[in-house]
């Protein structure tokens, strides 16, 4: 195994902090479960609750077919082993914000067993994450706590909502690879179209079992940071709680295995209060529900449309595209990215669309909070403005100004870049004669400067800046530089 | 006029097609009788209007002639089937007045096939029971008397036998779990079908066992009993557990005025259903039961339950391990009565505490417990074990023969309040008719004669999974061999 350079420093030496993840991924689903409630995020409070989710006296759950086929698709999406036999069980427990008094899960015989996960880490390296399962289960609804002083209300929008659990070995051994973890997933999942992954809607949260040892050692006590719900807080979360638990260690406490709720404001970890933890949850399989039972043809159905993931999509890029595998990581992140790259990318040279992409369109989206889909620069035209500086039409520097204003509000938002080249005058100079008067004057204007460039050659670059801002840019810059040279009698 | 009450539901329903009779005279003939017959506390809710506004909307389509199947027969409806504008309760407290926005699948497809409804009839409470002593709005008293005691109807479905047997419906809807149909089929001198597990959607019925909870009709004869399954019966997609078959005509399976032939019929006689103790009378029945069947051209085979004896501890495991799960969603949250507590668990305590009744509240703990970590493996695990085999047991039987006859009960109705101190022994009231829903299988209790005492005693017939036709066909020989026609005397109309 590699060598671990991720350890925590403690006062009685190095630490190894080890992590798995548990996450609850909303399926992507219109209906719910086990009911044909609608899903829908922002509805009014109960207002998408079937008798079904209400619990009511004699309601039957009838499993959402299509809810099983996103499971088996996530399942092979994530290479899993697909169980054409599962059975629900029934995790017995009282909450106002759980109707049935139970949750319809899968304990013993999950839909989807072992499976495997790449992740992309800082340096390069590839790691693989084990997964262990992926079961369908029921949400709860909520509990409001803030709509009366001495009441709570339950909302039910959520309860029966259909999610996948997937729970990863405890492969991890840093903040930052659960993060990649998680963030590979998501891009996963997106790219199956099986959940939207939006961490702040709460279609997808993590449990985060956190436990440290020191290197070698067996395995620490864990402790179970449940529903963090961002991939910082997931960071700031296990840094807390890891450097929680060595402290306790090394001050000659033990760590408790327990459930514990991460608290964005003040960025720490606490126990929930034993009680909320306590449960026997007297699991046994749902007498209502039939074992589910599909064939070997549904699955392989489902895997005959499976889209390309992120790792081929990588390798593709890096192969076909000459892209470096830092940018085809970043480009294959999200599956509009890649779209967004790969029509840009058609018929350009495809590393300075990247870099085009990477740079310009990315930097612009993260300004303005805009989602890729909604970027006022097409693909097309980003491909054109890359286009218009390899055959020497406009220079880089201008390019960049040409990009702002295709970008940014105003009367050229959106306008093709040849448009805007030709409406600005930023036509690259290419005209000599224009070029050569403009040097002529610069080293006219600046007799101490030459005399320095004959000493330092280096020099030179100071007339070239001169000329450039002269042209307003325009000028084709190797043409500059070349003529700076001879007329300096540097070449 | 004759008496319109003293019908069965094939009679009725010729007499109505006859035009001898309306539909809205019918169910007003009933509705006269059930509020004469309060002593009995067979109803716990009773529908008059409503009855009267479908006998309309029945003579209506008489007239049009556009008869359905149970056209203008007024019958009662356990108060376990949930019925949409009508407060249903399974005669536990904790659902305090709650009126289903919904209707039950079985209910709903008796309405469609023109049935009345005069109300809803008392069981024990959430159906755990064998005497409808445990009900929140008391017991049920058998319209039989013995010695001038007041007897149990049986249970949980004692509202529904009590009122066929006292005509205050001419046929009732009754749910079987451990035998909550044919014990009190067989106390009441009544017939009372559990068809296959599957065979009715379990949809809209207030849950007790989910794995073992099936409705069936109680009727006054085995026709009625086809009747009403026809219309019982259905696939239902909001009940996966519930089995895309054909429905077919039950009735139709009774070939002739007698149901039929069962010449070459195998009848088995499973060994293991002589109990120790078995009253000689109860001995005598099923010997004369056999002699019927023989006569008739069946051939008798022995056969062997083996694991006949577990069914009683596996099943009592199951069927409350279940409940424990079933009924948690009554925490006074969302419907029902609430008790307010000091927090949301004191909340739950208290509900619970008083929603629930004993025997309830017994359930639920055996069940919890069976659950629990360390106790699972031991009790739950094992019982699925003793299911599976004691399914085993009838496949192999059904190698040997068609149909099985056995007793219904281990004896005849016994006085309100004799066993309500000793559940142990109330438990045994089941011992010839759990295995049958262990198995899954249907099975019918028909009348078949009387004890020393004049009180109506029973023999069951089990058939194979969706052997409803062959069952009915069988019990329908067996009814006609017997020739019951004793009637409890009327000592209690006011």
């Amino acid at each position: 195994m590699a060598e671990n350079n991720n350890l925590i420093s403690g006062a009685t030496g190095d630490w190894e902090i080890v992590l798995g993840l548990e996450v609850h991924a909303q399926v992507a689903s219109n209906a719910k479960l086990f009911s044909g409630a609608s899903t829908e995020f922002g509805a009014e409070p109960n207002a998408q609750v079937s008798l079904v989710d209400a619990a009511m006296p004699g309601m039957l759950p009838v499993i959402n077919w299509f809810c099983v086929e996103q499971a088996v698709r996530t399942g092979l999406g994530i290479k899993a082993q697909i169980n054409n036999y599962s059975v629900f069980d029934r995790k017995n427990y009282f909450y106002p914000d759980l109707p049935q008094g139970y949750q319809i899960s899968q304990f013993q015989q999950p839909i989807v067993g072992e499976g495997a996960i790449e992740i992309d880490l800082a340096d390069g390296v590839v790691k693989e994450i084990g997964i262990e399962r992926l079961h369908l289960e029921q949400d709860a609804g909520k509990s409001l706590h803030d709509q009366h002083p001495n009441m709570s209300f339950v909302d039910l929008n959520r309860s029966g909502v259909a999610l996948m659990e997937i729970v990863s070995n405890p492969d991890m051994r840093s903040a930052a690879e659960a993060q990649a973890y998680v963030k590979k997933l998501r891009a996963i999942l997106r790219y199956l179209g099986t959940c939207d992954g939006n961490m702040e809607q709460g279609s997808m949260r993590a449990d985060v079992n956190v436990s440290v040892r020191k290197p070698g050692d067996a395995l620490g006590t864990r402790c179970e940071i449940k529903n963090v719900n961002s991939i910082r807080f997931i960071g700031q979360a296990i840094e807390y709680e890891a450097r929680r638990q060595v402290d306790l260690i090394e001050d000659g406490g033990v760590v408790e295995q327990q459930t514990r709720l991460f608290d964005p404001k003040t960025g720490e970890t606490r126990a929930m209060r034993s009680k909320e933890e306590a449960h026997d949850y007297r699991y046994f399989p749902d007498p209502d529900l039939l074992p589910l039972e599909f064939s070997q043809e549904f699955v392989d159905e489902i895997a005959k449309d499976l889209p390309e993931l992120p790792d081929d999509k990588k390798a593709r890029f890096i192969a076909d595209y000459g892209l470096t595998p830092y940018d085809a990581g970043v480009l294959v992140g999200e599956a509009e990215n890649a779209a967004f790259f790969e029509a840009a990318a058609e018929g350009q040279d495809a590393k300075a669309v990247a870099n085009m992409v990477i740079g310009s369109v990315f930097a612009g989206l993260n300004k303005a909070d805009l989602d890729i889909g909604d970027s006022p620069v097409s693909p097309a035209q980003v491909g054109q403005l890359v286009g218009l500086i390899a055959d020497d039409t406009v220079s880089g520097r201008s390019a960049k100004e040409v990009f702002e204003l295709m970008f940014e509000d105003g009367p050229d938002q959106g306008k093709d870049p040849a448009v805007i080249i030709e409406e600005k005058g930023l036509k690259q100079v290419t005209d000599t004669g224009a070029i050569e008067a403009a040097v002529d004057e610069v080293i006219a204007a600046n007799p101490d400067k030459v005399a320095q460039a004959k000493e330092r050659p280096k020099m030179a670059g100071w007339f070239v800046g001169q000329v450039m801002q002269a042209t307003g840019g325009k000028a084709n810059p190797q043409a500059v530089n070349q003529l700076v040279l001879s007329k300096l009698g540097l070449d | 006029m004759t008496d319109l009450t003293q019908m069965n539901l094939a009679e009725a329903r010729d007499g109505l097609a006859a035009k001898e009779f309306s539909a809205v005279e019918l169910t007003q003939a009933h509705i006269d009788r059930v509020s004469a017959s309060a002593s009995l506390n067979a109803y716990v809710l009773e529908t008059p209007e409503k009855a009267l506004e479908m006998a309309a909307l029945s003579d209506a389509k008489i007239a049009a002639g556009e008869a359905r199947p149970l056209e203008g027969l007024p019958i009662g409806v356990k108060d376990l089937f949930c019925t949409k504008g009508v407060r249903t309760t399974a005669c536990s407290n904790i659902l305090g007045d709650f009126i289903p926005p919904y209707e039950s699948t079985v209910t709903q497809n008796l309405w469609a096939d023109g049935a009345v409804m005069l109300g809803k009839l008392n069981n024990d409470e959430f159906a755990m029971g064998s005497s409808n002593e445990t009900s929140r709005f008391g017991p049920v008293v058998n319209p039989w008397k013995a010695h001038g005691q007041e007897l149990v109807p049986g249970g949980s479905s004692g509202g529904s036998s009590a009122a066929v047997a006292a005509r205050l419906g001419i046929a009732a809807t009754a749910t079987d779990t451990g035998g909550s149909i044919r014990q009190p089929a067989a106390f009441t001198g009544t017939v009372g079908l559990k068809p296959t597990y599957g065979r009715c959607s379990r949809w809209g019925i207030v849950a007790f066992a989910s794995s073992l909870d099936q409705a069936g009709p109680i009727t006054h004869t085995v026709r009625d009993a086809a009747m009403m399954l026809t219309s019982m019966a259905s696939f239902d997609p909001r009940d996966t557990t519930s089995v895309e078959r054909d429905v077919p005509n039950y009735e139709a399976a009774l070939i002739g005025k007698g149901g039929g032939d069962i010449k070459g019929l195998r009848v088995g006689i499973p060994q293991e259903y002589r109990v120790d103790n078995m009253p000689a009378e109860i001995e005598k029945l099923w010997q004369q039961g056999i002699d019927w069947l023989r006569d008739a051209g069946a051939e008798i085979v022995d056969v062997s339950l083996p694991h006949t004896k577990y069914a009683l501890p596996a099943y009592y495991i199951i069927a409350p391990a279940e409940a424990s799960s079933n009924l948690a969603r009554y925490d006074g949250v969302r419907y029902g009565a609430r008790k307010q507590g000091a927090d949301i668990d004191d909340m739950y305590a208290q509900t619970r505490a008083a929603g629930f009744g004993d025997e309830v509240k017994r359930r639920v703990m055996i069940g919890t417990y069976a659950l629990s970590a360390g106790y699972y493996d031991a009790y739950y695990v094992k019982a699925l074990q003793v299911r599976r085999l004691i399914a085993e047991d009838f496949t192999k039987a059904y190698e040997k023969c068609d149909v099985l006859l056995t007793p219904t009960t281990p004896s005849a109705a016994f006085e309100i309040g004799k066993n309500v101190e000793d559940p142990l022994e109330m438990y045994l009231n089941d011992v010839f008719t759990v295995t049958v829903n262990l198995a899954g299988l249907p099975g019918i209790s028909v009348p078949a004669g009387l004890d020393a005492n004049g009180l109506p005693l029973g023999l069951q017939l089990i058939g194979q999974a969706f052997g409803e036709e062959t069952l009915l066909r069988t019990a329908s020989v067996l009814e006609e061999a017997a020739g019951f026609d004793a009637q409890p005397q009327d000592w209690w109309s006011a």
